[in-house]
């Protein structure tokens, strides 16, 4: 079986140049590559545009990175819990593009899968459909909208074998899976990494194909945005 | 007047049974408090969930369990975990049935707006434009007037809108009222203690009054 097994995530990192488009997995902090983005702190980059549905927060996630100005420009669906972003954004320092949350999986799933555009009925008469195409199927209108593919895509994973063979846990799957796929070079960091054979072939939720490194992560914090519990 | 809490209470009351949910945040999330214990129904989660549970208490906090509004949750028996892309499939696909979503404005004829204010950082539409471009129901839970005392059930919505033609019932702190297929916000129950004239003079779009229009009922 091929080995895509690395050291960590400094080598993980070590060819992403500046002004590259990165994907980023994650739902708020849920699901981030958290060792990727620590390693990417360490390096000179600047001008990247990140691909993740949210952007972190300002202490944590693609905040910090944020924080460091390597980021020219975000896409995402909603970037609301960051002040640094913000203010890079009121000051013109900062790019955004926001797309409708479903629109911006089927996108990147689209990438993965070849699919240059597809319709989707989201955002049909709003500012999100000014500029493209519009046609209707069955009496109801749709938009044109095309697929989204990054130079590197960052996922991280609960398990994974030396295969690159993933498996995510609870809702921290979110856009990993698709991102995977939408990468040219795509890096998996993953709290536990076991021998290619180990992993049960039928609970695989991201083939190995997708991934071209595969590194054990460390200290991961996991950060709770919003930590809500009841009494009993 | 109704506080947020009776407002979900009253919204529970449309839930059927066998029914898929997707619940927005703010008072909606409050509205799987209030749905009767007989009822079998689902709850969607668009982050990538299908059964949401209660909050988890402070030992089965995961860090990998969140709803949309990254909040930490449980899931309950038979629940099913999936990605975005698989999430807004079944949303665009028309199988959740119901959507319940917050509003700054409602036009007559079913337009909403809920996502951006010109002039104030946009946070962005989040799953809101997709919610509301194919799910099969949609109820808006809102206060009836703004902070300032404005009319937010309008001819035409002001604010950008996030769909077109969406919204078929809305439940506010005044009144329960049912978009007409040819437009027109008609009403169909009272707030307790609150007259049809009242909810008239706080309704800019075109308003219709039944006859009969019964006060809302809560056990």
């Amino acid at each position: 079986m091929i080995n895509k097994t690395i050291k960590n995530a400094e080598e993980a990192v070590k060819d992403i140049g500046s002004h590259s488009v990165l994907m980023l997995g994650g739902f708020g902090l849920c699901g981030i590559p958290e060792n990727c983005i620590a390693a990417l702190l360490e390096r000179p980059l600047k001008g990247l545009t990140c691909i993740s549905n949210n952007a972190g927060v300002d202490d944590f996630g693609i905040g910090l990175m944020l924080k460091e100005k390597m980021v020219k420009k975000m896409i995402s669906s909603y970037v609301g819990e960051n002040k640094e972003f913000e203010r890079q954004l009121l000051s013109g320092e900062l790019e955004v593009e926001l797309i409708p949350q479903g629109t911006l999986a089927e996108r990147i799933r689209a990438g993965g899968a070849g699919i240059p555009a597809f319709f989707t009925p989201a955002g049909v008469g709003t500012e999100v459909g000014e500029g493209k195409e519009i046609r209707e199927f069955d009496g109801k209108l749709y938009l044109l909208e095309r697929w989204l593919r990054a130079d590197f895509s960052l996922v991280k994973a609960w398990k994974g074998d030396t295969a690159g063979n993933l498996i995510y846990k609870g809702t921290a799957r979110n856009f990993n899976p698709m991102m995977a796929a939408a990468g040219r070079i795509t890096i998996a960091e993953v709290e536990e990494l076991v021998p290619a054979g180990e992993l049960d072939p039928n609970a695989i939720h991201t083939p190995g194909i997708y991934v071209k490194y595969i590194f054990q992560g460390s200290n991961y914090e996991k950060r709770i945005e919003q930590r809500t519990i009841r009494k009993t | 007047m109704l506080s947020k809490e009776k407002i979900a209470q009253r919204i529970a009351k449309e839930i059927k049974n066998g029914q898929y949910i997707n619940l927005g945040i703010g008072i909606p999330t409050l509205v799987a408090n209030y749905i009767p214990d007989e009822l079998e129904v689902v709850l969607q989660s668009e982050n990538g969930l299908l059964g949401i549970g209660s909050f988890p208490t402070e030992d089965q906090v995961d860090a990998d369990l969140i709803n949309a509004g990254k909040q930490t949750i449980s899931m309950v028996k038979g629940s099913a975990l999936f990605d975005s892309a698989e999430s807004f499939g079944m949303i665009r696909g028309g199988h959740v049935h119901l959507t319940i979503l917050g509003a700054m404005e409602v036009s007559e004829n079913g337009d909403i707006s809920n996502w951006k204010i010109p002039g104030k950082m946009v946070k962005g539409m989040g799953g809101a434009m997709d919610l509301v471009s194919a799910a099969r129901q949609i109820i808006v839970a809102m206060q009836h007037c703004s902070n300032e005392g404005k009319s937010k059930l309008l001819k035409e919505c002001r604010l950008p809108i996030t769909g077109v033609k969406c919204v078929r019932k809305i439940v506010t702190d005044l009144a329960v009222l049912e978009i007409l297929p040819e437009g027109g916000f008609k009403l169909i129950e009272r707030a307790p203690g609150v007259s049809a004239s009242t909810i008239q003079e706080k309704t800019e779009g075109k308003l219709i009054i039944p006859s009969e229009v019964p006060e809302m009922e809560f056990e």
